[in-house]
């Protein structure tokens, strides 16, 4: 306190002093220096990140194992009303579990992860893609399915906990299935 | 220098005439600093080296200043001046030319026109020992005056006690 | 062979000025001057600019600017072009007339202010007899530059700080001038040639007479440092121009080359009052020690620049901004009662030079030192009280 200050200026000695060990401290030690020197270097993903959605598909074939049935529940859900979803129809016109067109209007997104919380198949999920400029403000925002679909193994890198335990669910409702179809062929 | 001579009292009293005429106050202060630096211009045609920068000093760096505060702090300062009556004027004219004749006729009293670098030395030196030895009385007094205006800004300044309110 | 380096400019320079016909040698020989003072002060400027980024930048443990060029070296560059680029916004409302010489007003009498500066040894471009008078002449013309860049926009706020800066820069060009005096009392002359000549090594000695080497230069210096960084509106007096309070204050009509002038100006003023104090308290052009005399004079001015130029850096990294009322109790209650005090000082150190009995040089040195921190102590202790310097104590109502 006031009171117990010996000699008025010694602070603004001490100031000086900090910032010099500051000044010396960053040359000799390069991790006091926070700054992250995009885009030579990228911050690690987290697990609780999201931009836009991206749709997951198992396997190695992005048509056949895409887990979307075009069942539509993210399509009512979504607030800004985002996705628009066509199911796909075979020769005779009945309708296939899986869509032919899945868009996602990215400059109308606002990342609120409804529809990845509400779809009951895990097949929406959020991605963590941020450097998405395009020159086209309208068109280029407009991701189509082709661009909306990634791997498991993708899922895994961004979203680490989450995936793996959707994984272990999904193999095991598949496990299930084959046992019952066993049982029910066999039995 | 003839030529340096022409030109800067061309400044000057384009200046000093701006700054009686403009319409701006502002723009007449700022008229009026441009004629103080001609009148240093014109102290250095004369090798008075150190009058000038005085000059520069004391009347483009404070009277300018000061006119300039007074100016901003009390007169809505962006509202043009009003109309001009043609009655100043002519006691304006009149006042000057009497100050003219007053100059011009003091000046063969002082011993006429010195050519510059006719032994007259204005050296730093030589002004500073004058100063101290034949015009010190005068220093002293001056010294005083300015103090009492610094002790009376000062007590104008000073905050007022509460029971004064 | 040192003394070839040491004048190698001067000579360069006559030898140009030789080749010109006899009528227009004067006009070669100050053009060719101004010419260089102004490129050689202009890329110290460049340098500066981005050497401060850096440094802040080192300071706040973050890198500074290195996208631009290998270290980022071309940022002045780049900020350059910026500046070019950009609109040049006047206000509908303003005085375009006065708007567009308020930067003109800034840059000129700093650049003047260059004149008289000895930058080596026979290397000021002009040794005035009155030199020390005349660099305060000049640095009194920017104020007005000050008060017509705030008016011209017709903006209150732009109005009102230039009154505070105004306010500011009188109230720290006394202590500025004070600070000088006992320099040019004991050197017992104006002309900055001839105070650079005063410090010269002594007859038998080898430690060169700096006048920072007593005790009343120590506390000039001290002085002289702390006024020229409010002069020239440095952080922690950057209240004029303080971007997080007042956006600017006076220059917040400004945008694109004007603003460039006027922190070139700001940066300019800076260089020349250090240089300035480098002549008076440092010896100038000279150097420390008899045994360091062949590192060329121009050398050793620049070097002592660049360590003022470090610490006005450091200073700014360092020390928040000054309010308004600390700054002028700053500048009245303690800069102006301790400069005349040195004043005192310096006159008791030179009429007791003759001293000669054992331990005269402590006796000295003592008696300064002793009087000066006894001043600097009732005065700063009676701010701290009277103005609150301290930890703020807070009182509720209840």
């Amino acid at each position: 306190m006031s009171r117990g200050v010996r000699l008025v200026g010694l602070g603004i000695v001490k100031g000086l002093i900090e910032t010099a060990r500051n000044f010396i401290g960053s040359y000799r030690d390069p991790r006091r220096l926070v700054t992250v020197e995009y885009p030579e270097v990228r911050l690690p993903p987290v697990e609780r990140a999201r931009t836009f959605p991206m749709l997951v598909y198992d396997g190695a074939d992005p048509e056949a194992g895409l887990r979307c049935v075009a069942c539509k529940i993210c399509e009512k859900e979504c607030p800004p009303q985002c996705i628009y979803i066509e199911a796909d129809r075979d020769a005779r016109g009945r309708v296939l579990k899986r869509p032919r067109v899945f868009d996602v209007d990215c400059s109308v997104c606002m990342g609120c992860q409804i529809c990845a919380e509400v779809c009951p198949f895990d097949a929406i999920k959020m991605n963590t893609e941020y450097e998405l400029a395009v020159a086209d403000r309208f068109g280029g925002l407009l991701l189509r399915k082709s661009q909306l679909v990634r791997s498991t193994e993708y899922h895994r890198t961004v979203h680490p906990q989450e995936a793996v335990e959707i994984d272990a669910q999904v193999a095991q409702a598949r496990a299930r299935a084959e046992a019952k179809a066993r049982a029910g062929g066999g039995g | 220098m003839e030529t340096a001579f022409l030109i800067v009292s061309a400044i000057t009293l384009a200046g000093a005439v701006a700054a009686v005429s403009l319409r701006n106050l502002v723009h007449c202060v700022l008229a009026a600093a441009v004629a103080f630096a001609g009148l240093a211009g014109v102290f250095l045609t004369l090798e008075a080296e150190f009058v000038a920068f005085a000059q520069l000093l004391v009347y483009v760096g404070a009277v300018s200043i000061l006119m300039v505060m007074a100016l901003g702090l009390t007169r809505h300062v962006t509202a043009p001046a009003g109309a001009r009556a043609w009655a100043p004027w002519t006691v304006g004219v009149g006042v000057a030319l009497l100050v003219l004749a007053a100059v011009v006729s003091a000046v063969p009293a002082a011993g006429g026109p010195q050519p510059a670098g006719s032994g007259w030395v204005a050296a730093v030196r030589v002004m500073g020992e004058t100063l101290m030895t034949r015009h010190v009385v005068a220093l002293e007094v001056l010294g005083l005056l300015l103090t009492a205006a610094l002790i009376g800004a000062g007590v104008i300044a000073l905050p007022r006690r509460k029971d004064e309110e | 062979m040192v003394e070839a380096i040491d004048q190698v400019f001067v000579n360069l320079k006559h030898a140009v000025v030789g080749w010109a016909p006899p009528a227009w040698q004067a006009w070669v020989s100050a053009g060719l001057t101004v010419a260089a003072l102004m490129g050689v002060f202009m890329s110290l400027f460049a340098l500066v600019v981005l050497l401060e980024r850096k440094g802040l930048g080192r300071i706040q443990n973050r890198p500074g600017p290195n996208r631009v060029g290998p270290w980022g070296l071309l940022q002045p560059m780049a900020d350059f072009i910026k500046m070019l680029t950009k609109e040049d916004v006047v206000p509908a409302g303003a005085d375009r007339v006065v708007h567009f010489l308020a930067p003109v007003a800034m840059v000129a009498p700093v650049l003047l202010a260059y004149a008289v500066l000895p930058v080596g040894r026979n290397m000021a471009a002009v040794d005035l007899d009155a030199g020390v008078l005349y660099f305060f002449a000049v640095g009194a013309c920017i104020e007005l530059s000050v008060f017509m860049a705030g008016w011209a926009g017709r903006n209150k706020f732009a109005l009102l700080g230039a009154m505070r800066a105004i306010a500011q820069m009188i109230s720290y060009e006394l202590p500025l001038m004070l600070a000088a005096v006992p320099a040019v009392m004991l050197a017992g002359t104006l002309s900055l040639g001839g105070i650079v000549e005063a410090q010269a090594v002594p007859a038998g000695g080898w430690l060169a007479r700096w006048h920072v080497l007593t005790p009343w230069g120590l506390a000039g210096l001290a002085l002289f440092t702390i006024a020229a960084l409010a002069e020239a509106n440095r952080s922690p007096f950057d209240l004029p121009e303080g971007e997080s309070e007042i956006v600017a204050g006076h220059l917040v009509e400004y945008s694109g080359f004007k603003y460039a002038l006027f922190f070139i100006g700001e940066y300019l003023g800076m260089f020349a009052v250090s240089g300035l104090g480098i002549t008076l308290f440092l010896g100038g052009w000279r150097s420390p020690a008899s045994f360091l005399d062949w590192v060329p004079s121009y050398l050793w001015f620049f070097a002592k620049l660049g360590g003022f130029v470090a610490l006005f850096i450091w200073l700014r990294g360092t020390l928040p901004r000054v309010r308004g009322d600390q700054l002028m109790a700053l500048a009245w209650k303690l800069l102006v009662p301790m400069a005349l005090l040195n004043i005192a000082v310096a006159a008791g150190w030179h009429y007791s030079a003759g001293w000669s009995f054992a331990g005269a040089w402590l006796a000295r040195w003592g008696l300064g030192l002793g009087i000066l921190g006894l001043g600097y102590g009732a005065l700063a202790r009676g701010l701290y009280e009277s103005q609150g310097f301290g930890p703020r104590v807070y009182r509720f109502a209840d």
